[in-house]
């Protein structure tokens, strides 16, 4: 009997020192530790308690506005992605070419261009509007935002949920169709709950990407928090109007990607070992 | 060692040279807006051209310095000039408190009255804050007619926009019943097919120097007082050659200068 001795591949043991990757990494990490320290010490010094009192209820104002148009979009974004998302699976050559240029156009084009021709552009069709009837909706320019947005996000959502579906095996599908569950059935109870799963870290994304490029709204005349923050910097000329904007922008993402992390951690309990 | 001082001593003779040149040659850059038309605009081929532009120009050929200059965004326009990306800027800034806490002003070079515009068929009668209770005013923020509206017409739901340009395309469109804005900027887009919409409502009465200011004047970096007084001195020089009714009566039919302060 013959022993066949097996290699493992160990990692090679820790450097021992202060070899230059060592030093380089060391150095690297310090100047980003100055770095924040610096910003969090403009803070200390910059802290004007008048320029607080005076702003902080319009930020908070502004806050809700940012929530309300994002939470709005990307709900009215994940109904509208459903059907886009099965005009790209179809077999149906028409809706799947339809469903690709609309994917293909919202993505391929910036969102502020599309905000900018929501609201100006069709805002200079008003006679025509006004004869169907929908200008009461596009005279505002937070239903403006909220379309452009949402019209938007739909595209993005539309290819995740696509790619989600996709990942799941074919197998689950024939599996599903040998014990006589239909279509729908197979989605709604096989497909969709192994898809979600991946599907809920780029949901994830597109959230914390939806929250940040809200602030476009601002110039088309939504006082949002980045709409309040530009008022707030036109009164005052301080620089600070700024930082406590990307402060909280900072906070909002943060406090999403934990609720995502914790989501996520609930959802793959049956992962774990 | 004696070549290394060679070296040294050309260097720094090459260093005093370059000195000299640098101070012959002075360059200043001055800031505009480039999106207030006639005061000052970006034309189709990317040329910065009008009143402040021409009045620039003048001065500089007054104080003998060179000067190029770079068009930035009305919000920014201040920092930029505080973190040096140029020296000046003749942007039809009016001289205001709050902006004078962060740069210093020369004297005016012209000043004209803030005015609304509405709607031909407007039911509007005039520009009291009564007159616009209940109206929505589109105003560019960051101005002095912003700050006005906002402290006036505080029944009226006043919009800001980033310039000019979009808040007299949203009138146009119908979103706003009347705008605010400078009235030789409201009038020249009146003039063209776009502003064929619209017409001049009125303009508010008084006008608060603390909120107008005295006029537009030209913006230096807190300190640099020297420059500051070459201006004002280019000012009154050009005022009195007529050089400054030359590009007046280029611009304008009437005297945009105001009255003496």
């Amino acid at each position: 009997m013959s022993v066949t001795a097996t290699i493992v591949e160990r990692p090679p043991p820790q450097a021992r020192g202060w070899p230059r990757s060592r030093l380089i990494g060391y150095a690297l990490v310090g100047v980003w530790f100055a770095f924040g320290l610096g910003i969090v010490a403009y803070l200390v010094f910059a802290w004007n308690a008048e320029f607080f009192a005076k702003y902080a209820p319009a930020y908070l104002k502004g806050l809700g506005v940012t929530l309300s148009l994002v939470a709005i979009s990307m709900v009215l974004g994940a109904v509208l992605s459903i059907p886009v998302a099965y005009g790209r699976m179809s077999k149906n050559h028409f809706l799947s070419g339809l469903a690709y240029c609309y994917v293909y156009f919202f993505r391929g084009t910036p969102l502020l261009v599309q905000t900018f021709l929501v609201y100006y552009g069709l805002g200079s069709f008003r006679p025509e509007l006004q004869t169907v009837g929908l200008w009461w909706f596009f005279r505002e320019a937070f239903y403006c935002g909220v379309f452009a947005f949402a019209l938007n996000t739909a595209a993005y959502q539309a290819e995740i949920l696509r790619g989600a579906i996709e990942s799941v095996p074919r197998g689950q599908w024939e599996g599903a169709a040998s014990l006589g569950l239909h279509k729908l059935q197979t989605l709604r109870k096989i497909i969709l709950p192994q898809a979600l799963i991946v599907a809920l870290r780029p949901y994830g994304n597109e959230l914390i990407l939806m929250i940040k490029a809200s602030a476009i709204v601002a110039i088309i005349t939504v006082y949002d928090l980045m709409g309040q923050a530009k008022l707030a910097f036109a009164n005052s000329f301080d620089i600070q109007a700024y930082i406590w904007v990307a402060v909280v922008y900072l906070v909002i993402v943060e406090i999403l990607r934990h609720a995502v992390e914790w989501i996520e951690r609930r959802i793959t309990i049956h992962l774990h070992r | 060692m004696r070549i290394a001082l060679r070296i040294a001593l050309a260097a720094s003779a090459a260093l005093l040279t370059l000195g000299v040149a640098q101070a012959q040659e002075k360059t200043l850059r001055i800031g505009t807006e480039g999106a207030y038309p006639p005061f000052n605009n970006l034309t189709a081929d990317g040329q910065l051209v009008g009143f402040d532009i021409d009045i620039a120009k003048a001065l500089c050929d007054e104080m003998k310095v060179k000067c190029t200059f770079v068009a930035q965004d009305w919000d920014g326009i201040i920092p930029a000039l505080q973190a040096g990306k140029f020296d000046a800027i003749v942007a039809s800034m009016s001289i205001t408190p709050e902006r004078a806490e962060k740069v210093d002003f020369t004297h005016k070079y012209y000043n004209t009255p803030s005015a609304l515009a509405a709607p031909k068929d407007t039911t509007l009668k005039g520009v009291t804050k009564e007159d616009l209770a209940g109206k929505t005013v589109g105003v560019a923020t960051t101005t002095t007619h912003f700050n006005y509206a906002s402290k006036t017409y505080t029944d009226s739901t006043i919009k800001g926009y980033p310039s000019s340009p979009e808040e007299q395309a949203d009138l146009a469109n119908g979103r706003l019943d009347a705008i605010q804005d400078d009235i030789v900027v409201l009038s020249q887009w009146l003039d063209t097919p776009d502003g064929a919409c619209c017409k001049i409502l009125g303009t508010p009465s008084p006008q608060p120097v603390e909120i107008f200011g005295p006029g537009a004047g030209i913006a230096i970096r807190k300190g640099e007082t020297d420059l500051v007084n070459q201006f004002n001195a280019a000012i009154g020089a050009i005022r009195a050659n007529g050089k400054y009714k030359e590009i007046n009566d280029k611009y304008f039919k009437f005297d945009v200068y105001g009255g003496e302060s």
